[in-house]
């Protein structure tokens, strides 16, 4: 009996959104008096960030520092339409509609700036911390605060603007079945390493090296928190989830959610990821969708891994003890 | 059956309460007390997300019939948290992105107190052992593993430099 190792490896493309009856979101953004500015959205954050991400879209696009943009997201009653945070959507086509809510707000704020200071809109720039100059002649220059105060209480301006991202409906060719499913394709690849018991036909994860090319990375952090919490749900669904029991006795089967197996923090595996960034021609600022790929390659990468170690070709997820046991007897000429 | 009154001190205050039998204590907790920082989970001891420190020892507040511990000492999120600033266990999960939806991280962050409280420098199975009782569906655990082991160096480092 023996802890046999193996390495496996496996890649993904993963498309960003989907279009099935075309695919919009909308964002609306506005200043307050105090030159802080408030992003509307319907979306949702549940963890993965799209809070962070589109307050930095936001900010970069405003030239504002990224502390004075609020968000404020899901009240689907009140709210700009939102899809919804599903495929892999959220940063490429809320991110896109909060850039052009914000475009069209700075060049409010560019021209109420110009007015204030007597100067050409177009000779304006802002410096990302809060002010707004003459270009070459920075104390020509106004704070956003103060353009702020003057839009509401001297302009009566809006500092507002309105931002809408429609992937529009794509037919299916009756002939080919040919269509445009999404916008881009991001791109990952995992090489896992497993240790396979053949006398118990546990499999531990030993390690798993990743490398993504997602476009722009928005937020590293984040981007390698979305990869480290993704392939341990990969783990989960090839090692893992299924409402069989784990061993071949039903009284070990889960009856619940709470019973229904997924590693804990001594089943995860050593981890090594690298972010490459090849930008999008049409994400917000070159971005592509990371989310629900990060679960994909680790499955394939561990089966292979399994067969690499053992022999054992599993076809069917989870790769349960059973499974890999039944393979090895097979291997070896027994009956079942 | 009767409410009785059950006296607890929760973060360092007496309270005096009138609860209905087999309240839980996460009930007293968030209904009573205001004390939402715990957060209700499973409701039936599997995910540890409620955890608090009972006189000095993690307990799940879900599980816990509130009159079963009369004169208790409890402990919340809310009592580790200092007047000001953060914890260090806390000040490491922030540094360390060792949160996403952040609907385990008080629990977690109560378990590693009291790991810490008792192991100020526990190895990495130490930490896998204590937080084995949590479940975190979003992170992956790699990185509250590695918050905890660096709230311990905080906390030592502060410790030395205290002692010096």
């Amino acid at each position: 009996m023996a802890r046999l190792k193996g390495r496996g490896v496996a890649a993904v493309n993963y498309p960003t959104g989907m279009n099935l009856g075309g695919d919009p979101s909308q964002a609306l953004i506005h200043a307050t008096t105090t030159g802080s500015f408030v992003i509307t959205l319907s979306s949702v954050d549940l963890g993965q960030g799209i809070k962070t991400v589109g307050a930095q879209i936001a900010a970069e696009t405003l030239g504002v520092p990224y502390e004075s943009v609020m968000i404020d997201t899901a009240d689907t009653d009140t709210g700009p339409h939102c899809m919804g945070t599903f495929a892999s959507r959220g940063t490429h086509r809320i991110g896109n509609a909060i850039m052009m809510a914000a475009k069209e707000a700075r060049e409010v704020m560019m021209c109420v700036a110009a007015t204030e200071l007597e100067v050409d809109a177009g000779d304006l720039v802002t410096d990302g911390k809060g002010r707004i100059h003459v270009n070459g002649a920075p104390d020509k220059g106004i704070a956003v605060l103060d353009v702020a105060l003057a839009a509401h209480f001297k302009h009566g301006k809006t500092i507002s603007g309105r931002g809408m991202y429609l992937k529009p409906k794509s037919e299916v060719v009756p002939e080919t079945g040919e269509m445009d499913p999404d916008s881009c394709q991001a791109h990952a690849c995992t090489i896992a390493e497993v240790e396979v018991d053949d006398e118990t036909g546990d499999v531990t994860v030993l390690k798993m090296t990743n490398a993504y090319e997602i476009g722009r990375a928005m937020n590293p952090a984040l981007a390698h928190q979305q990869i480290v919490g993704g392939a341990w749900m990969g783990i989960s669904h090839a090692l893992y989830e299924t409402t069989e029991p784990y061993y071949p006795n039903r009284a070990h089967g889960p009856l619940d959610f709470s019973e229904y197996l997924m590693p804990g923090p001594g089943d995860i595996a050593e981890m090594d990821s690298v972010i490459i960034e090849r930008p999008s021609s049409n994400g917000p600022y070159g971005a592509k969708g990371i989310g629900e790929m990060t679960a994909n390659s680790p499955i394939p990468a561990i089966a292979n891994a399994i067969f690499d170690a053992c022999g054992v070709r599993v076809t069917s997820m989870p790769i349960t003890p059973e499974k890999i046991l039944r393979g090895l007897d097979a291997l070896r000429g027994n009956p079942n | 059956m009767k409410h009785s009154v059950v006296s607890l001190t929760i973060n360092g205050a007496e309270r005096q309460m009138l609860v209905a039998p087999g309240s839980t204590l996460i009930d007293v907790l968030r209904e009573s007390q205001g004390l939402t920082g715990t957060r209700r989970g499973c409701e039936q001891g599997a995910c540890g997300t409620c955890t608090v420190l009972v006189d000095g020892k993690t307990a799940m507040s879900c599980m816990l019939p509130v009159e079963t511990i009369e004169g208790a000492h409890v402990e919340t999120i809310e009592g580790l948290t200092p007047p000001q600033g953060l914890h260090p266990i806390q000040e490491a999960f922030l540094q360390g992105f060792a949160t996403q939806c952040g609907f385990c991280t008080s629990g977690m962050i109560m378990v590693a107190a009291a790991l810490l409280a008792k192991n100020p420098n526990p190895s990495r199975e130490d930490v896998v052992r204590a937080i084995s009782g949590n479940i975190c569906r979003c992170t992956g655990y790699e990185a509250i593993i590695d918050a905890i082991l660096d709230a311990a160096v905080r906390i030592r480092s502060a410790a030395h430099a205290e002692a010096a």
